[in-house]
């Protein structure tokens, strides 16, 4: 495959990045990313980061509701419950 | 009214998570406090009608969006309708990928997961406008499918994946920013207008 060509196919690989990580392609699609990510390990270097990125980013915007709030919650929940329709 | 002792029980599971989509929402703790009273409300109240074999937690974060918008567009005189500057595809990739390659005895997820604090990541999503900014979090934080989100959003999918791709973008160049901060990246050179 001539270099030009590589390129374009990574260029094609980097369009579908998001695309791939969020799941939601197509299995043809999907076959052709994985296949060009099995032989090109610039490619698989980029796709891993960005994933890792994912995983980074989820896990640092985790929270645990307070205490009170949750219980604020809760009780507001409970005066509903037995408040008049 | 629906069984407190059952809603209660089905919903707690939930809260930790809706808890934080409220507060990357609002960006302060007193308003994603109204907006989860306005939501479990909601969400009581209409949780006789709630069809146990549907998704319950789509349920629930539909009513939070759907509250969320209807309270917070109404309140701003001017809906934050921005768009974003164009960045490059792999945008961070590009200025910190070389860090992984030189860690030593770190596995590279470990690398990135101590660069950035939890202070910062927040912020930077807390930065990015909000068309852009609902959308990343209901797929990165709560990984939502883009029809769930279109959905929730009442936007085509087409528009749900364009606002992903460009505010992920828009939160990497932010995150990059932290990073130029605390001297691990290069500052960007200033770009000459051709």
């Amino acid at each position: 495959m001539s270099e030009h060509e590589h390129e374009h196919e990574c260029e094609d690989a980097v369009a579908k990045l998001y695309v791939y990580l969020d799941g939601e392609m197509d299995p043809e699609g999907l076959r052709a990313v994985e296949a060009h990510l099995a032989h090109c390990s610039p490619c698989l270097e980029a796709f891993d980061f960005e994933a890792e990125l994912r995983k980074v980013v989820h896990s640092k915007c985790a929270e645990t509701m307070p205490t009170d709030l949750r219980a604020r919650l809760l009780g507001m929940i409970g005066d509903a419950g037995t408040a008049p329709a | 009214m629906a069984d407190q002792a059952t809603f209660t029980e089905q919903v707690t599971p939930f809260m930790d998570a809706l808890y934080g989509a409220a507060m990357r929402m609002t960006r302060n703790p007193a308003d994603a406090e109204d907006l989860l009273q306005e939501t479990f409300l909601r969400a009581y109240r209409g949780f006789p009608n709630f069809s146990d074999g549907t998704n319950l937690r789509a349920w629930l974060y539909r009513i939070l969006t759907n509250t969320y918008i209807n309270t917070y567009r109404a309140k701003q005189r001017r809906p934050e309708q921005t768009e974003l500057d164009e960045v490059e595809d792999l945008f961070l990739y590009k200025r910190l990928g070389g860090l992984e390659a030189a860690a030593l005895g770190r596995s590279a997820e470990d690398e990135l997961m101590d660069l950035f604090s939890e202070d910062e990541v927040k912020q930077a999503m807390d930065d990015l406008p909000e068309n852009f900014r609902v959308p990343v979090v209901m797929a990165d934080i709560e990984g939502f499918a883009y029809k769930e989100i279109a959905a929730m959003l009442d936007i085509p999918i087409g528009t749900v994946m364009s606002r992903l791709h460009r505010g992920r973008k828009a939160l990497q160049k932010s995150l990059h920013a932290f990073a130029v901060a605390r001297g691990l990246a290069e500052e960007e050179p200033a770009v000459v207008e051709s």
